[in-house]
């Protein structure tokens, strides 16, 4: 993977670095509510590694902990994770063959998707699309591990308003796609549709009802390079 | 925890449906060729995915309002991201304007 460096150059590798430290950060925080919640400190290590989905792994810690049925929370974790189909039809081919496809596809996450999906050409978005992937795997699972040995030490994120984040994480790298006017409009009634929609359904729903919003992109004359 | 076997049987579906669903995308690419317009729906669909995964964790906090405090830091770091700042700056902002409205009493 010494390639990576020379194909990508350092601004994009310091944004991944700085990425994956925020996954880091909200891994300590994913540990310590799950165990704070009354889960043994296998629970937030084996799904780390084995799920790889932070979203669907706090839910499923939320819906448990509340006393929800297990089966019917990894049902709600795999509503959330239905944005994968859509990343996987975007990608280009990044992960090749064989146990590279295998672990390639395992680390299909928010960020290294919308890190590759940034790179102009294939070389670029192969090696940010691993480049993320890989750093996501070891710090994910790292900080859900370490957070959950500090227990209730890190329980006041919020006083250094980490939660703002992964929220700001995510519009930092979507921000090139939303300079488009059309995809901008989209976004924003997604993301209406998805507030407007959260008081009454289920946990990661409201995400998948902004979809309703691509329908403003059905008329779009074709200007696709 | 209550029932451990059920535990592991609820992370083993999560973990080997998402594994389904992240390969079942690449698969279908393989087989499918896609329009130049089919394609720019589906990354478009991605992207409003992610709009709406920003607005719902900046926004909200289960089924209720997550106070201004966080919004507002996000906020900040749209602003500063869309004027072209850099990445560093734009997360740290946010946490930052987040942690300081905290600390003057806004939740």
């Amino acid at each position: 993977m010494g390639s990576i460096s020379r194909t990508l150059g350092r601004a994009t590798l310091r944004d991944i670095a700085l990425t994956c430290l925020a996954v880091f950060v909200i891994g300590l925080s994913y540990g310590a509510i799950a165990v704070a919640s009354g889960f043994p400190l296998w629970v937030p290590a084996v799904q780390s590694v084995l799920v790889l989905a932070g979203a669907s792994e706090f839910l499923f810690i939320g819906i448990v902990a509340a006393g929800g049925n297990p089966l019917a929370a990894a049902l709600a974790g795999l509503l959330v994770n239905a944005r994968h189909l859509p990343y996987g039809l975007a990608l280009p081919e990044v992960t090749g063959r064989g146990w590279r496809r295998l672990l390639g596809t395992h680390v299909m996450n928010d960020e290294s998707v919308v890190f590759a999906l940034a790179q102009p050409d294939l070389p670029r978005k192969r090696a940010a699309y691993w480049a993320c992937g890989l750093g996501v795997l070891i710090c994910w699972p790292g900080g859900a591990v370490l957070g959950a040995l500090i227990g209730s030490a890190v329980h006041n994120t919020s006083a250094f308003g980490l939660d703002a984040m992964f929220p700001a994480v995510i519009l930092a790298l979507i921000m090139p796609d939303l300079r488009n006017r059309l995809t901008l409009r989209a976004a924003l009634a997604g993301a209406v549709i998805a507030l407007a929609t959260t008081p009454f359904l289920p946990a990661g729903l409201p995400v998948l009802a902004a979809l309703v919003a691509v329908l403003l992109l059905a008329r779009e004359p074709v200007t696709v390079p | 925890m209550k029932d451990t076997t059920l535990v592991v049987a609820g992370i083993a579906t999560l973990a080997a449906g998402t594994f389904a669903i992240r390969l079942s995308g690449q698969a279908l690419r393989a087989r499918i060729t896609f329009p130049p317009r089919a394609r720019r729906l589906v990354e478009a669909a991605a992207v409003v995915m992610l709009a709406a995964l920003v607005a719902t964790t900046a926004l909200t906090q289960g089924h209720g309002f997550a106070g201004l405090a966080r919004p507002a830091g996000v906020l900040v770091a749209g602003v500063l991201a869309w004027r072209r700042a850099p990445f560093v700056v734009v997360i740290i902002a946010a946490a930052a304007v987040t942690a300081l409205l905290r600390l003057a009493g806004l939740s």
